[in-house]
């Protein structure tokens, strides 16, 4: 009978780390930027092409910058979820609008319920993006008054994810 | 299955010479993908040394929207702008070690293929061998307990009657 418990022994470990694996989604990659001062960028403006923004006009106030384009397809899935955030009037977002064509973008959002962006930046041809370390959108960064990246959403924003992780952290940077 | 197969093929000369056409369009078929993947990859910019460096630094990186791919083995939008990245630095004037902490620096350690030996890495690198050696640990303990267990000698009349069954048994086979 012992000699069969080490085996098993092993077997349970090796279940267990297989079992956490499974639970770990490959393509969330922790981000390095976390803590870290946002990449500084200065684009056009997607709705007044001869205008700027850059990340230095964020300072002094929390901010979401949400990574976006009219190709992607879970943008659809988080855009109402945005639109309603926007209303909520409790954090500015700014949208990076990620190797897309700007008439593209423009109608994307007519057609998609409305613009929830404060401001959206024109990033064509994805360098800024590099920057951010970009690899799949949507992406979201929480941004502190300092200009710190706090926290990083991969994939499409949910209210649950607003709710539980990114308002109170939010809240708790526009206090602190 | 095979049965199936088997009797196509019995079927008439004229059907076995069409399946053989099949399989050979069949097994040639990803061989002609591959090479227009390469063909795609090429990209040529001009200067075949600049080339050479953008691909050996690519694959170094991990495709991160592409599970299990370097940059260089992708075609993807991703590994393309990277790709193009490397590219500029290069004709900017990096050297190989400002690329890559430029991609970790954005990216993370995990946009290496060969993660940095670190106090949360060292597990990764050294559990090989620290497996092989609990291995021989383990093989070094059995051994001696084996070797402990010596065999009890024969005496004169159990080693004849071993002789006898022995002969027996040789005596028995057809």
């Amino acid at each position: 009978m012992r000699r069969f418990l080490f085996p098993l022994a092993i077997f349970i470990v090796l279940v267990g780390f297989l079992a956490a694996g499974l639970r770990l989604n490959p393509r969330e990659v922790p981000s390095p930027l976390i803590g870290k001062q946002v990449p500084n960028f200065r684009l056009a403006q997607l709705h007044a092409g001869d205008k700027f923004i850059s990340a230095e006009d964020m300072r002094g106030k929390v901010w979401l910058l949400n990574v976006w384009a009219s190709w992607c397809v879970s943008c659809r899935q988080e855009h109402p979820v945005l639109i309603d955030l926007n209303q909520q009037k409790k954090i500015a977002i700014v949208g990076l609008n990620y190797k897309d064509d700007r008439a593209a973008a423009m109608a994307w959002l007519t057609q998609h319920g409305g613009d929830p962006y404060l401001v959206s930046a024109v990033d064509a041809d994805g360098r800024v993006g590099i920057d951010f370390g970009v690899y799949g959108v949507p992406e979201t960064f929480l941004i502190d008054k300092n200009g710190v990246i706090r926290y990083k959403h991969i994939g499409p924003v949910t209210a649950e994810a607003l709710k539980t992780k990114i308002l109170p952290l939010a809240e708790e940077l526009a206090r602190g | 299955m095979v049965d199936r197969l088997s009797r196509l093929l019995a079927v008439t000369e004229k059907s076995a010479l069409a399946l053989r056409r099949f399989l050979i369009v069949v097994l040639l078929l990803p061989g002609l993908q591959f090479a227009n993947a390469a063909e795609g990859m090429a990209q040529p910019v001009g200067d075949p040394v600049v080339e050479a460096r953008v691909n050996k630094l690519a694959e170094e990186l991990r495709c991160l929207t592409c599970m299990g791919q370097s940059i260089a083995d992708s075609q993807s939008s991703f590994s393309n702008d990277m790709k193009r990245e490397i590219r500029s630095m290069i004709v900017a004037g990096k050297n190989d070690k400002e690329i890559m902490d430029f991609m970790v620096q954005r990216y993370g350690d995990f946009v290496l293929y060969r993660p940095p030996v670190k106090n949360t890495t060292w597990l990764l690198w050294g559990g090989p061998f620290l497996l092989l050696i609990l291995s021989l640990v383990f093989l070094a303990m059995k051994l001696r307990k084996r070797g402990g267990q010596v065999a009890a000698e024969l005496t004169a009349g159990e080693h004849q009657q071993a002789i006898e069954l022995l002969g027996k048994r040789e005596a028995d086979r057809p």
